[in-house]
């Protein structure tokens, strides 16, 4: 058995975490795009693009963000197909925080919505245009405290991905607490290294509530 | 290759499914009963306490929020036993939902506390009351009661996070999953089976909520 310095301990985790940031954002940026999309989707006027797009945010958090996991990484198997450990938990992560932005956006754009777009049409704007020009100019400032908030969600998720064996830091944290057998050291770096990680969203989340206070 | 559903495997092992949802709805509903009074408790400590308690409750809530629940359980069952403090796993996922709770519920509570309007606690001195009684009698009942919409959505949160409490094997609903599937092999439709229990637990607890906060908050009666 090895002995590990307390230094080459941070540095493992120090690297695990480059993986944590890394399935972090793509997933915030992946599920971004497709937070946009789903968006757009539940403020049409159309029925059936708004029905489907409204059940998929309800079913995703109305389930545990696990079973998503798990379903993706297991269930491909029954038509013969093997998902490696980090795409499962880039695809979860994706549709999971996809679903969690949109519901945020969607909110922030209905808090605008209905007086500034019939103004707005009134002017012989197109629906399109006054979304672009009017509604969301002021729904992003409304949604960014709340996305910055969400983002430290998506990095606690992720920690989610060891579970399915995705070696990011709470899976360095394992191997490393096993070998060590010093769960108390491990553990509690690896939950310091989480937090210097989510503590400065957070801060800047609560500052751009205050910066952009729409209340005033 | 492509094969089709087969879901008969799930019947015979429905006494496993039947104990996990046994257990998961025993976890929330300790777990949330204790998150709840460490909310509270944590409320009443910033109001009330001296200031290094107050630096330590804040510590408290903020390094919670920011740090995984799967973290906090793993510091807990495999770490606190090098002090001396072990628990069985039952008890550490408890333990861990309650402490992860009370940190969320703590903020929700607050939020609730501070938007009472200054009149009810200056109404409730000018009868005598001290700070403290009027905190207990008149100011937390109505932050609870306007809370209660969001302390729910949290308490529902918070036992789907309980998925993975599995981890340190404790037999709730999602330890079945991964028990029938190691011994079937049928993944998808064991999963989305219980996935679907999970979405029928999370509406049972919020109606279970919704009723609570009717009988004990008489949350329908405030305006």
């Amino acid at each position: 058995m090895t002995d590990f310095t307390l230094q080459q301990i941070i540095y493992a985790l120090v690297l695990g975490a480059r993986w944590t940031v890394l399935l972090s954002l793509s997933a915030f940026i992946l599920g971004g795009i497709l937070g946009l999309v789903l968006m757009l989707g539940t403020i049409s006027q159309r029925k059936w693009v708004k029905l489907p797009a409204l059940g998929f945010i309800w079913l995703v958090q109305a389930t545990p963000l696990l079973m998503q996991l798990f379903l993706i990484f297991f269930g491909p198997a029954l038509f013969g197909k093997d998902v490696p450990a980090w795409m499962a938990a880039c695809i979860a992560l994706t549709l999971w925080s996809s679903a969690y932005l949109a519901e945020i956006w969607r909110g922030s754009v209905l808090a605008v919505q209905k007086g500034q777009t019939e103004a707005a049409l009134s002017l012989a704007m197109l629906r399109g245009q006054a979304l672009r020009y009017v509604v969301l100019p002021q729904a992003v400032r409304m949604a960014l405290p709340p996305t910055a908030g969400f983002m430290v969600q998506i990095v606690k998720s992720t920690a989610l991905a060891s579970i399915v064996g995705f070696t990011e830091l709470m899976k360095t944290g394992n191997i490393l607490s096993n070998v060590t057998l010093d769960p108390f050291v491990v553990y509690g770096l690896v939950a310091i290294v989480y937090f210097c990680l989510c503590y400065p969203l957070s801060l800047v989340s609560r500052k751009m509530e205050t910066v952009f206070d729409v209340t005033r | 290759m492509i094969q089709s559903f087969d879901f008969s495997a799930l019947s015979d092992y429905s006494d496993v499914v039947r104990h996990g949802v046994y257990i998961t709805l025993l976890l929330i509903t300790v777990g949330a009963a204790l998150g709840l009074a460490v909310s509270i408790l944590c409320v009443w400590a910033r109001l009330f306490c001296p200031a290094w308690v107050r630096i330590a409750v804040t510590s408290y809530v903020e390094f919670v929020r920011n740090t995984p629940f799967l973290i906090q359980l793993f510091f807990i069952f495999f770490g606190l036993p090098q002090l001396g403090v072990s628990m069985s796993e039952m008890t550490a996922a408890i333990v861990a939902m309650a402490i992860n709770l009370g940190a969320y519920g703590t903020e929700i509570v607050r939020a609730g506390v501070q938007a009472t309007a200054k009149g009810q606690w200056e109404a409730a001195t000018s009868l005598g009351m001290t700070r403290n009684q009027a905190f207990w009698r008149v100011v937390l009942m109505p932050a609870l009661q306007k809370m209660w919409p969001t302390l729910s959505s949290q308490i529902v949160i918070v036992m789907m996070g309980s998925a993975v409490v599995s981890q340190i094997a404790v037999q709730d609903l999602t330890f079945a999953a991964n028990f029938i599937q190691s011994r079937t092999f049928r993944a998808f439709e064991i999963y989305f089976v219980v996935t679907a229990i999970y979405i029928v637990l999370a509406a049972l607890v919020r109606l279970a909520l919704r009723l609570i906060g009717r009988w004990v908050l008489a949350t329908g009666e405030v305006p």
